[in-house]
């Protein structure tokens, strides 16, 4: 008979999937945030995210702008790894094994094949097995989270449908996920053989699920996600932490808030001179490089916020979703919370977008 | 008098972090769990449990309504056990980088010191625990680099402590709530009905 504890290639009791769903479990109650520089990497740590995603484009910038969208560029990535002390989260196309490798080279702490990139493969996902980094993988349904699992997933997280601020297909999957989990337990065990063939997963993960009442590895959602009450309802109906994307940086659909500051390399005037500063040192500027950095600026703004307002806008929203995660059962703190946001992003309604535009349906 | 309780009720903080894995192996121990995310929830415990997870983002939350004040006064009276993140809460010292801390017990840990997450790994060596070697699941650990004149080692790797006591307090840098063998929390379930007892005695 088959070993119960096993998920189809590699045991839970093997200590290198011990050490991916170790760090999974170090990462629940919690909050982990998309990022697109370093700026916005050090309002998630500093707003109390358990953990950032490193990517060039938010979903809803990949939904508006189109385009193909792949893993990050390392020296992206490693300017996030290196600017806060929280575990890093990069993306890499399904399938795409060469991006995963070289995301474990980079040493980001977990791997998400996911659905927001353009798949590079139509048929085989990632062997998730063959890498020490962790990974997440996102799911609509039971069978789709325990393939992602056999392949080696640590985490699995329902998909919604990223880049809309739309909440209502991470909910529609996490209450499929959670009633084919409920619907496994009631069955005998003449009843789930077939309840594999059904779902499309191996029997023993099958079984597994069947016994405990849970999936094998944390359940997170993503998706949508945009506002605290957001935030307590996906925890409300079972997820163990929730990932935002677009809900906490983004203002229109391709515009992100302005949340960076004055740094050097911003130009300013004095007379007919224009002046930069690079590292540390004023320079007379070229006209080639003051195009890329816009309006000159007074040497005092330097470390102050371009637009205070949308910064402010920014922190609060990832303030308010960190506190409405943990205390999700607690109505009167997420109504706090949710009380100094001042504002939020406009959104897509998921019912209005096409059938072929819909990132979820990406995996299988 | 207060009695040593049979079924110790041992509060988890639950902020953010690895509380489930404390509260399963709890309950398989026979204490009773409860999950503390406002100060409220921390009256009547028997004890506390600081998991692991991410030590800054629970700093956050323990700024808010003088949560931090309350802790810190908390567990002056109150057998605590933390691991990893919560081993860092209790530390006196903070380094890489320096952060605020509840400063219980006199050691300083150095944050993520044994590198990133493909640095994580799963040890087994001897200890003071009665018994055979024990294994330590190390995540993003940090390292336990000094410790004052009255905390205990019970542990080490590569003779840096990684099990620590002192009085009623015990930390850990790994995670014991991640292993099949339980002797690190039966330790600290010892420690609370000592404390108990000791308690009980004086004021008897």
């Amino acid at each position: 008979m088959a070993d119960p504890t096993s998920n189809g290639t590699s045991s839970f009791h093997e200590p290198a999937l011990r050490l991916k769903l170790g760090l999974a479990e170090m990462l629940k109650g919690g909050v982990i945030m998309d990022v697109m520089n370093v700026e916005q990497a050090r309002i998630a740590e500093e707003a109390g995210a358990i953990s950032v995603m490193a990517l060039e484009r938010v979903p809803a910038m990949i939904r508006a702008e189109g385009g193909v969208a792949r893993m990050a560029n390392p020296k992206l990535i490693r300017e996030i790894m290196a600017a806060v002390t929280i575990p890093v989260m990069a993306k890499a196309r399904i399938g795409h094994f060469a991006e995963a490798q070289i995301l474990q080279h980079l040493g980001v702490d977990f791997i998400d094949e996911s659905e927001v990139l353009t798949p590079a493969d139509e048929t085989y996902h990632i062997d998730k097995h063959a890498f020490t980094t962790p990974f997440v993988c996102g799911a609509r349904n039971l069978g789709e989270a325990l393939r992602r699992i056999a392949e080696g997933a640590a985490m699995i997280r329902t998909k919604g449908e990223p880049g809309t601020g739309d909440v209502v297909h991470a909910v529609r999957h996490m209450r499929q996920i959670v009633s084919e989990i409920k619907a496994l337990t009631v069955l005998s065990d003449q009843e789930l053989y077939n309840a594999a063939k059904v779902h499309g997963a191996p029997y023993e993960l099958v079984r597994m699920v069947a016994k405990s009442g849970s999936l094998p590895v944390p359940n997170f959602s993503a998706g949508g996600i945009a506002t605290p009450a957001d935030a307590a309802l996906m925890m409300q109906l079972g997820a163990e932490s929730i990932f935002v994307g677009s809900g906490i940086f983004m203002k229109e659909r391709a515009t992100p808030l302005e949340v960076g500051l004055y740094e050097e390399g911003d130009v300013y005037k004095d007379g007919d001179w224009y002046w930069v500063k690079i590292k540390g040192e004023w320079q007379p500027d070229v006209p080639i490089v003051r195009s890329n950095f816009g309006k000159p600026i007074d040497p005092s703004l330097i470390g102050q916020p371009r637009n205070p307002e949308e910064r402010v806008e920014a922190i609060s929203r990832a303030r308010a979703i960190v506190i409405a995660t943990t205390h999700f059962a607690d109505a009167k703190i997420v109504a706090d919370a949710a009380e100094t946001v001042t504002g939020t992003m406009k959104g897509l309604a998921a019912a209005a977008i096409e059938e072929k535009d819909l990132m979820q349906t990406r995996g299988w | 008098m207060m009695a040593a309780p049979t079924s110790p009720l041992i509060g988890v903080l639950a902020l953010q972090g690895a509380y489930d894995a404390h509260v399963r192996t709890l309950t398989a121990l026979g204490a009773t769990p409860r999950l503390i995310r406002v100060p409220a929830e921390l009256d009547a415990l028997d004890g506390l449990i600081l998991p692991g997870g991410e030590s800054t983002t629970m700093l956050k939350f323990l700024d808010r309504n003088g949560f931090f004040e309350i802790l810190q006064s908390y567990v002056k009276s109150t057998p605590t056990f933390g691991t990893c993140a919560g081993a860092i809460l209790l530390a006196t010292h903070v380094e890489s980088p320096a952060q605020r801390s509840l400063a219980a017990l006199d050691i300083t840990v150095q944050r993520n010191a044994y590198g990133r997450q493909i640095d994580s790994s799963i040890l087994t060596a001897p200890t003071s625990l009665p018994g055979p070697p024990l294994e330590m699941v190390f995540i993003r650990a940090p390292r336990i680099t000094r410790t004052g004149p009255t905390v205990e080692t019970l542990a080490t790797r590569d003779g840096f402590p990684t099990l620590v006591r002192s009085g009623h307090i015990l930390a850990a840098t790994f995670h014991p709530e991640l292993s099949a063998d339980p002797r690190v929390h039966q330790l600290f379930l010892t420690l609370v009905r000592q404390h108990h007892a000791d308690f009980a005695r004086q004021s008897h």
